[in-house]
C-alpha cells in the first residue's frame, strides 16, 4: 500500500538538491527485498520469505545509463520495482541526490518505468498515453500536444497521435511506451526488459536507439535485461546479477576482459 | 457498514430470535417446529424440488452451452441473448408464464402439471438454464483443443475424449453452475407461490405463510435458520470449486476456440437438444404468455387486458392501477439500482486489491465472501429479518418500516452481489502494471482510480446498471413483505391479480406480466450491448 503524509519533507530536499544542478544521482545501500513464499495460498499460515536481493548496493550518476544483467529470477526486476518504490525494502536506503525516498509514494518519486510488455493504457491512442504524465502534471493543452509530437518524432513515430493501441505492432508499442515514460522527463527512467518480448532483429535495431534517445534527452537510466549483447550495446556501465547479489559494475569492455570473479566470467562467457 | 446493517444485523437478529424467547435461551422453538410432520415435508420437498432442478438444467444445459459456446454461426449472440433472458424475467412472470401453460385448459394442460412437484421443477429449470449455459460455456470456450486432440491422437474415440477429458476440465464450472443453480431453485419464492399454488409450498413459502398469515414468528425463524443452513452449505462448496477453477484458468488458452457448426453427429445431436430445449422450454412459455394475455375475458382475441392496466382490477383487487404500479417499480428500481452501484462498486474495488499482507489478503477474500451471501440468502429471509429489526436500527429511534427508502434498500442488498459479480472479474483483469505505469508517470492514488480503473471498468459498470436495474424491478420476495398498498410493484400487483377469482383479473395479470418481461427485456439487451463480447463474468 501506498502512505502518503511522510512523503513531502524528503521530496522537498529532493527537490532542491536537484535545483543545484548535477546532484549526486541514484544510490542504493545494502537494499534487502524479500517476498513472501507461496502467495497462492489465500487460507495456509505462510511466513517462509525469499530473499530476492540481498544486500545490494549500486550507484547511478545522473545522466549515465546502467544496465543490471543476469539471469531470470536473479533479483534484478525486484531490485528495479524496489527503487521504483513499487516494493517495500526490508532493509537499506535509496537515495536520490542525498535525498532518502523511504516513504516518498510511486508517483512522487518522479521516477519513470518501462515494461517488457508496455503496458499502454488500452482505452488510449498512442498520442494520449504519451500524453497521460503530461496531464497528471497539469501540463496546458497546447504545450502537451506539442510535447507528444515532438516525442513521437524522436522515438520514430511521427504522426502517430491518434493510432489505436491495438493497431501498433510489438515495436511501435514499446517506442510509445518509451516516449511515455520519457514525457514527463523523470529524473531517473527504469526500464524492465524493455525490449525482451521483440524478435532478435528489431531487438538489435531499437537497443542502439533506446541508447541514442536516453542519450538525446539526458536521461539517467536504469536498464534491466537477461540478454549480454542488449546490456553492452545500451549501457555505460553493466551490473552483474546473481542469486539476489550483485557481483561486479563495471564498463562493458572492463566487464570482459577482466571479471571480478570466476562466477562472472561463467556467466558471460567467452 | 451497509452489509453490516441491512443484511447482517438484520439475520442474526433473526437467528436469535429462534434461539432465545422472553430474555432467555430456549429451545423449545425448535424442537416445537422440527417436530412437526409438516416441516420434515417442506424440507423433503425443497430438496426434491432443489436436486431435481439442478439435475435437469445441467443436462438441458450442456448441450446449449457447447453450441453456442464451441461453435459459430449466424444468429449465435442473439440465442445467446435469448437463453439469457429468463434468467433476469421476474420470477413471478416465470410462474405466470408457466400456469397459463399448465392450467387445464392451456397448452400443456393435458400433462397435469399444475400445482405439482414436477410443473415447478420445469418452471426452476427454465429459469436456472441460463447459469449453466453461461457458466459452463464460459470455461468451455477457453479450453485448450489441444488437449482433446491429443487425446485423440492417441486413439481415443469421441465419446472416451468426452468422458475422459472435456468433462474433467469442464468439471470446476459444472460444480460451480451447479452448487448456484441449487442456491436459487432452494430459495425460490415467487415461481413457487405462482405455481403452487395452496397444495404445494416449500421452506421458503413457508416462512412468508408464518410471517404474514399466522404471525408465527418464532416459527418462522427457525425455519428462515434451517434454510441458512442449506444455503451456507451450497455456499460452502461453491467456493471451494470456485478457487480451484480460479487456478485451473491458468492452464487454459486466451483465445476462443470455437468452430463453425459441421455436420458431424455430434454437432447435429447438441443443435437437437438445443433447439428441443429453447423451443420447448423457453420460446413455449414465453409465446404462450404473450397469446395468452391478448384473449380477453370474454374469450376473444383483443387489448382488452391491457386496457384493464388503467384500472384496479375486477372487484377492487388492487389499491392502484397497474400503470401506478409500474410507476412504483420504476421508481423503486431506479434507487435501489443506484445504492446497488455505489455499495457494490466499492466492494469490487476492495476485493480487487491485491495487498501484501496475509492478513489483509485474508480480509479480502473474506468481504468477498460476505457480500456473495445475500445472493444465497432468500430474499424472504432479507425481508423477513428487515421486519423484524429495522422498527429501531442500530437502537435509534426511527420506524424504517414505515420509510419508503425500506423496500429500495432491500432489493439493493438482492442486486449487490450481482454488481460485484460483474464488476470484480473486470477489475480482477486489469494488469497491475498498469496502475503501476501510471503512478510512475505522476498520478496518485485517487488519479490512478479516475483514470485506468474507471474508463476499464465502464463498460462492466453499464451492464452491472442493468442487472440491478432488472434484478430490482423483477425483485418479489423481499418487497411482498415490506412494500405498504400504496406503493406496490408490479410483480406484487401480478401476484395479487392472480390470487384473486375473476377472468379479468386473470387476464390483467397476464398482460402486466408481458409488460414486465417486455420492460426487463429491454434494459438487459441495453445492457448486454454495453458488455461487448468480452468479460464474461458469473453469470
Amino acid at each position: 500500500m501506498i502512505s502518503r503524509g511522510s512523503g513531502t519533507g524528503s521530496n522537498d530536499a529532493v527537490t532542491a538538491a536537484r535545483a543545484d544542478g548535477g546532484g549526486a544521482g541514484l544510490a542504493v545501500r545494502d537494499v534487502v527485498v524479500r517476498y513472501a513464499k507461496a502467495p497462492g495460498g489465500l487460507w495456509r499460515r505462510t511466513r517462509a520469505t525469499t530473499v530476492a536481493v540481498d544486500h545490494v548496493s549500486l550507484d547511478v550518476d545522473q545522466g549515465e545509463i546502467v544496465a543490471l544483467l543476469g539471469p531470470s529470477g536473479c533479483g534484478k526486476s525486484s531490485l528495479l520495482r524496489a527503487v521504483a518504490g513499487l516494493e517495500p525494502l526490508a532493509d537499506g536506503t535509496v537515495t536520490w541526490d542525498d535525498g532518502d525516498l523511504t516513504g516518498v509514494p510511486v508517483h512522487r518519486r518522479q521516477f519513470g518505468l518501462m515494461f517488457q510488455d508496455g503496458q499502454l493504457f488500452p482505452h488510449r491512442d498512442a498520442g494520449r498515453n504519451v500524453a497521460y504524465g503530461l496531464e497528471a502534471q497539469h501540463v496546458p493543452a497546447p504545450e502537451r500536444a506539442e510535447r507528444v509530437a515532438g516525442l513521437l518524432e524522436l522515438v520514430g513515430l511521427a504522426g502517430y497521435e491518434r493510432r489505436r493501441v491495438a493497431t501498433l505492432s510489438g515495436g511501435e508499442r514499446q517506442r510509445v511506451a518509451l516516449a511515455r515514460a520519457l514525457a514527463p522527463r523523470p529524473r531517473l527512467l527504469l526500464l524492465d526488459e524493455p525490449l525482451s518480448a521483440l524478435d532478435r532483429r528489431l531487438r538489435e535495431r531499437l537497443a542502439a536507439e533506446v541508447r541514442r534517445v536516453l542519450k538525446e534527452t539526458g536521461t539517467t537510466a536504469l536498464f534491466v535485461t537477461h540478454d549480454h549483447d542488449e546490456a553492452f550495446a545500451v549501457a555505460d556501465r553493466v551490473g552483474v546479477m546473481s542469486g539476489g547479489r550483485l557481483l561486479q559494475v563495471a564498463p562493458p569492455e572492463e566487464l570482459r576482459e577482466k571479471p571480478a570473479t570466476a562466477e562472472v566470467a561463467e556467466f558471460l562467457g567467452p | 457498514m451497509f452489509v453490516g446493517l441491512f443484511f447482517a444485523w438484520p439475520v442474526a437478529m433473526l437467528v436469535a430470535r429462534g434461539f432465545v424467547a422472553d430474555g432467555a435461551l430456549d429451545l423449545t422453538g425448535f424442537a416445537d417446529v422440527l417436530g412437526r410432520p409438516r416441516t420434515w415435508r417442506l424440507v423433503g420437498l425443497t430438496l426434491a424440488q432443489s436436486f431435481l432442478g439442478t439435475g435437469f438444467a445441467l443436462v438441458a444445459g450442456l448441450p446449449v452451452a457447447f453450441l453456442l459456446y464451441r461453435r459459430t454461426f449466424p444468429g449465435r449472440g442473439l440465442l445467446r441473448g435469448l437463453v439469457t433472458v429468463p434468467f433476469v424475467l421476474p420470477t413471478v412472470v416465470v410462474g405466470v408464464a408457466f400456469r397459463s401453460l399448465f392450467v387445464p385448459d392451456g397448452a400443456l394442460g393435458f400433462l397435469g402439471l399444475e400445482e405439482t412437484l414436477g410443473g415447478i421443477v420445469v418452471a426452476l429449470v427454465f429459469f436456472n438454464l441460463a447459469v449453466v449455459v453461461r457458466t459452463v460455456g464460459g470455461l468451455w470456450e477457453r479450453l485448450d483443443p489441444r488437449t482433446e486432440q491429443a487425446a485423440a491422437a492417441l486413439g481415443a474415440s469421441p465419446g472416451r475424449v468426452w468422458w475422459t477429458v472435456t468433462l474433467p476440465s469442464l468439471a470446476p464450472a459444472l460444480v460451480s453452475a451447479a452448487s448456484v443453480v441449487f442456491l436459487f431453485c432452494a430459495t425460490a419464492f415467487g415461481v413457487v407461490m405462482v405455481l403452487g399454488g395452496a397444495r404445494y409450498g416449500t421452506v421458503e413459502t413457508e416462512i412468508w405463510v408464518r410471517t404474514t398469515q399466522f404471525l408465527d414468528l418464532r416459527s418462522a425463524a427457525v425455519l428462515s435458520i434451517l434454510q441458512l443452513v442449506v444455503v451456507a452449505t451450497a455456499l460452502a462448496v461453491s467456493a471451494r470449486t470456485r478457487s480451484r477453477r480460479e487456478a485451473a484458468l491458468h492452464l487454459v488458452s486466451d483465445r476462443t476456440s470455437a468452430v463453425p457448426l459441421r455436420r458431424s453427429r455430434g454437432d447435429v445431436a447438441a443443435v437437437a437438444a438445443t433447439a428441443a430445449v429453447v423451443g420447448g422450454l423457453i420460446l413455449l412459455p414465453l409465446g404462450g404468455l404473450a397469446l395468452r394475455s391478448f384473449r380477453g375475458p370474454d374469450g376473444r382475441l383483443g387489448l382488452a387486458n391491457y386496457a384493464a392496466l388503467g384500472t384496479t382490477g375486477e372487484r377492487g383487487a388492487l389499491t392502484v392501477t397497474v400503470w401506478e404500479a409500474l410507476g412504483n417499480s420504476l421508481r423503486t428500481a431506479a434507487w435501489a439500482c443506484a445504492i446497488a452501484l455505489v455499495v457494490g462498486g466499492l466492494v469490487a474495488l476492495l476485493a480487487s486489491r491485491r495487498p501484501r499482507g496475509t492478513g489483509a489478503r485474508r480480509a479480502v477474500s473474506l468481504l468477498d465472501g460476505l457480500f456473495m451471501l445475500p445472493l444465497g440468502v432468500s430474499a424472504v429471509t432479507v425481508g423477513f429479518g428487515f421486519l423484524v429489526t429495522l422498527d429501531q436500527p442500530l437502537g435509534v429511534e426511527y420506524d424504517l418500516r414505515t420509510s419508503p427508502a425500506l423496500v429500495p434498500i432491500a432489493q439493493a442488498v438482492v442486486a449487490v452481489p450481482l454488481v460485484t459479480r460483474t464488476v470484480l472479474p473486470v477489475l480482477r483483469a486489469i494488469d497491475p502494471r498498469l496502475r503501476e505505469v501510471a503512478g510512475t508517470l505522476g498520478a496518485g492514488p485517487w488519479a490512478v482510480l479516475r483514470t485506468v480503473d474507471l474508463p476499464l471498468a465502464a463498460r462492466s459498470l453499464g451492464l452491472a446498471v442493468g442487472f440491478a436495474f432488472a434484478v430490482s424491478l423483477g425483485e418479489f420476495g423481499a418487497t411482498s413483505f415490506l412494500v405498504r398498498p400504496q406503493s406496490e410493484t408490479l410483480p406484487v400487483v401480478i401476484f395479487r391479480l392472480i390470487g384473486r377469482p375473476g377472468a379479468e383479473n386473470y387476464g390483467m395479470a397476464l398482460a402486466a406480466s408481458v409488460v414486465l418481461a417486455a420492460l426487463t427485456a429491454v434494459v438487459m439487451m441495453l445492457a448486454e450491448r454495453l458488455r461487448g463480447d468480452h468479460g464474461g463474468g458469473e453469470f
